[in-house]
């Protein structure tokens, strides 16, 4: 009997073929060539001759430019270290003991998501610059520097830690505690013994995606960096100040090495922990004394974030801070010359393109990957790539950008300065993670639906259509979501890639601020803020309005 | 002409073999049960059969055109799966209804008619309105079939549809689906792990294990003439012992036991312990050769008779046409 290979290509879904080919071909294009150009100018002249590590050795050979790495390295781990053991404590808390106002206290750590990380800087600047509110209480913090990027950074990365430990430490099998009280075991040893060794993947996760955050941050050091230089703001003023692609892209190939060290150390190893269906649910025993104490130090995080916010709330409000406080909203009416309003509109029309294409590209992306019959092969590249977007600094994902699409030679130039680049390196520079959130929906879906379809005739596309996007629509809509207020407050990708005529808002806030409009630029950061809770609160109110209306009548979870 | 016929299939997974020169058929109207313990690759054949799965070698032929390449949606199968893959956001009616839409030479009217009609069949002409969810276990499976015969099917594949049900409410469907079956006249193929419900239900097993065919019989000679010490073993109990340089296997209540010796080749034994089980009692004894375990079912009649207790010695005999034989294992 002769090997069926030859005619499995009679059985072959043409027009899912293509579908599979044109998803990962778009992907491949706008990750792998931009990448390829920036490795390969790392290793070239201006004038595009090979130089071998001739840029490395430049680099390395300048000792202005050198000691970023060590400054760069510094605050990373620092930062790390300390949003690590807040974010720890604060989700313990949230999880593990019986203080009241958790919910409250969930969303408020989430705020730092939803404005640039240029403002946290911003907000600091309030808070602890020569005229802080802190400042003028007496006491007395040198913001410019280490000291101001570490803590802005801590600011950034912490709800980011706060949320993967929240995940961790929700789910616990009861019976070990059980267990442990019946052997006499006090909560010392119970913490250290059974809730620890349970964190071991996220510890070491959550301090991996800390460190890449802080390491590849550009808002912070931008405003607060002054003398102090790091990676980020060598590559800034690498690319737009000297004009020195070569050098540019080299910083950005160091960029990387934080991302790919944690994936050779298998940093971003799966959770291997056993919790099995019979396992039981946790249950908080009584503790006033542990109560008191994580109920104030979550209502001093809390004011820590607060006092942020508020900063900006006096700033943006007062007529000149610190010397006029009257009330005002005359700081609203910004100059054209940073962006004006105009570059708010511009923030939302990108946004929300972004919303719109990334969640449609995205989910289609996901649900070939999950249900498309057959294909092995591209199923697993699909995959593969991705989750490498979870590895590219935004610096990266725009200089890149720049080197790909600015080349005469590309087809694809015409896009160069347009609309169109900003919402695709935002697509690709965020596409990782809405890629799981499709992929784990999909997966709840029985599998064998697609097949019954397919024995009853029906098209993919009237299922997908059908029976798959309705019963996602949760998950679309958190996807869409996560692309808009990402989109609104991103700096790093977008820096390099706008066009004079196309300003958007979190970029004119760096321009504002460095203009010293720093009045202008709270308010606009109070109407990113307010523009995402309310994108937020939308989500949160269509998921409600959808399992009530119609979950809920169908009897569906 | 044989409605299906299946020709030397193989498929391996990642190296390992599912499936290894595997042969069947299908009569018209027939119901075969395909039945083994789980990874045996029951599931694959069916899946193969389906369409949903292609085979690395074999043939599948179609009521005499060749099939193994056509895509499920051509070979007009019924199918209902272990997980019933109900349309969660759409009525009883509405999963019917989707399926049906596909054909495009019946009206709305007639679609509808034809909906409600298999919805009748399958009792659920009360509960068409509701949503899966909604549903219990052996209403969802309903759906599924209702889903699955309303398209007019050629045959219908069924993959372990009882398993998910407890057992009443699986007593209940077997019965349901047979009725329906015939009825109907519907060509049918049914994976199954479970011995009970292949015996009731099929005219014919095919008896799997570890990708191969075992036998294939009626449930009657799959259970008294069982091909291998494996269909042997798989299906009712089974007393094996050697004898002659051979393998020996015979049914339990097919075994006699008297206190004197019946013929000369009755065996010397000792009773172990004895359960009650009802209708019948269970024996369990040590033969005195070799000391190895045997069990005997007794009518209860029978064992009151006998008064047997522990540790009584008895005589063992069996007729020479209920013991299976099999050269011994390599």
């Amino acid at each position: 009997m002769a090997l069926n290979l030859g005619k499995k290509a009679k059985l072959l879904n043409l027009p899912q073929l293509a579908v599979m080919i044109t998803l990962l071909a778009a992907l491949a294009i706008i990750l792998a060539g931009p990448l390829a150009c920036l490795f390969s100018k790392a290793f070239m002249d201006n004038g595009g001759g090979f130089v071998g590590l001739d840029n490395y050795r430049r680099y390395f050979g300048t000792p202005a430019l050198a000691g970023s790495i060590f400054n760069t390295l510094d605050i990373s781990l620092v930062s790390a270290f300390f949003s690590l053991c807040l974010a720890l404590a604060y989700a313990y808390a949230l999880t593990r003991t019986n203080i009241r106002g958790k919910t409250f206290f969930k969303y408020a750590a989430l705020a730092p998501i939803f404005i640039p990380t240029i403002v946290h800087a911003l907000g600091l600047i309030y808070l602890f610059g020569r005229q802080g509110l802190i400042t003028a209480l007496g006491f007395k913090l040198e913001i410019y520097g280490r000291t101001g990027i570490i803590l802005s950074e801590i600011i950034y990365t912490f709800p980011q830690a706060f949320l993967m430990f929240h995940v961790a430490l929700e789910t616990a099998d009861n019976r070990l505690y059980e267990a442990a009280d019946s052997l006499g075991c006090s909560p010392a040893t119970k913490f250290l013994k059974i809730t620890l060794p349970g964190l071991k993947y996220t510890l070491v996760n959550v301090f991996f995606v800390c460190f890449t955050l802080a390491f590849t941050d550009f808002g912070a050091p931008k405003v607060l960096g002054g003398s102090y230089n790091v990676l980020a703001t060598d590559i800034y003023k690498q690319i737009a100040g000297q004009f020195n692609m070569n050098m540019g892209a080299v910083v950005g190939t160091l960029l990387l090495v934080p991302a790919l060290i944690s994936f050779l150390a298998g940093g971003l190893a799966e959770d291997r922990s056993t919790l099995t269906a019979k396992s039981t649910r946790l249950r908080i025993k009584p503790g006033p004394g542990r109560d008191a104490f994580f109920f104030i130090f979550c209502v001093l995080m809390t004011l820590a974030l607060a006092a942020l916010v508020l900063s900006l709330l006096v700033g943006a409000f007062t007529t000149r801070y610190p010397y006029n406080l009257a009330p005002t909203l005359d700081n609203f009416k910004f100059n054209i010359s940073t962006g004006g309003l105009a570059s708010y509109f511009n923030s939302l029309k990108m946004s929300g393109l972004t919303a719109l294409f990334g969640a449609l590209f995205v989910f289609i992306y996901a649900y070939m990957m999950e249900k498309a019959r057959g294909l092995p092969w591209p199923k697993k590249a699909g995959r593969l790539l991705a989750v490498v977007p979870l590895a590219l600094p935004g610096l990266v994902v725009g200089i890149s950008f720049i080197f790909f699409f600015n080349s005469p030679a590309n087809p694809l130039n015409f896009i160069y300065g347009t609309l169109a680049i900003l919402v695709l390196s935002n697509i690709l520079h965020y596409f990782s993670v809405p890629f799981l959130t499709a992929t784990g929906a999909l997966k709840k879906l029985d599998r064998e639906i697609e097949s019954v379809a397919e024995s009853l005739n029906i098209p993919k596309w009237k299922t997908f259509l059908q029976i798959s996007v309705p019963l996602s629509w949760p998950a679309l809509l958190e996807i869409a979501m996560y692309f808009f207020v990402n989109s609104m407050v991103t700096v790093s990708a977008v820096v390099f890639l706008y066009s004079p005529g196309f300003k958007i808002a979190s970029i004119a806030i760096t321009h504002m601020e460095e203009a010293g409009d720093f009045a202008q630029a709270a308010a606009m950061s109070l109407l990113i803020l307010g523009l995402n809770l309310l994108v937020r609160l939308a989500y949160e109110l269509a998921v409600w309005l959808n399992r009530h209306l119609f979950l809920k009548r169908k009897g569906l979870p | 002409m044989k409605f299906l016929e299946v020709k030397g299939l193989s498929k391996k997974f990642d190296g390992q073999t599912a499936l290894d020169k595997v042969s069947l058929s299908l009569e018209k109207g027939e119901l075969l049960c395909l039945l083994g313990p789980s990874g045996c690759g029951k599931t694959t054949l069916l899946r193969i059969i389906a369409g949903l799965e292609t085979a690395d070698r074999g043939e599948v032929w179609l009521e005499g055109r060749e099939a193994t390449f056509l895509p499920p949606a051509r070979r007009n199968f019924g199918i209902v799966f272990q997980s019933y893959a109900l349309f969660p956001n759409m009525t009883v009616r509405q999963n019917v209804l989707f399926g049906l839409a596909q054909n495009k030479t019946l009206d709305r009217a007639e679609r509808e008619r034809k909906a409600d009609e298999a919805l009748e069949m399958v009792d659920l002409g009360p509960h068409r309105h509701k949503y899966p969810n909604q549903l219990s276990g052996g209403q969802q499976q309903r759906t599924a079939l209702a889903r699955a015969i309303a398209v007019s099917p050629a045959a219908l594949l069924l993959d372990e549809p009882l398993s998910a049900l407890d057992a009443k409410v699986r007593a209940r469907l077997r019965g349901e689906i047979c009725r329906l079956q015939r009825a109907m006249g519907l060509s049918t193929i049914m994976v199954t792990h479970d011995q009970e419900e292949a015996i009731t239900m099929a005219d014919r097993i095919v008896v799997m294990n570890n990708a191969v065919v075992e036998q294939i019989g009626s449930p009657r000679a799959i259970y008294e003439q069982p091909a291998t010490p494996f269909v042997a073993g798989f299906i009712g109990a089974m007393n094996f012992y050697s004898q002659a340089g051979g393998l020996c296997a015979v049914r339990p209540e097919k075994l006699e036991i008297d206190r004197q010796p019946r013929d000369a080749e009755s065996l010397s034994a000792r009773i172990g312990w004895v359960e009650f089980r009802g209708a019948s009692t269970r024996v369990y004894a040590r033969l005195a050769q070799d000391g190895s375990e045997i069990c005997v079912d007794l009518p209860t009649e029978r064992a009151d008779q006998l008064t047997i207790r522990e540790n009584d010695r008895v005589y063992i005999s069996v007729a020479a046409r209920h013991v299976n034989r099999y050269p011994a294992a390599a």
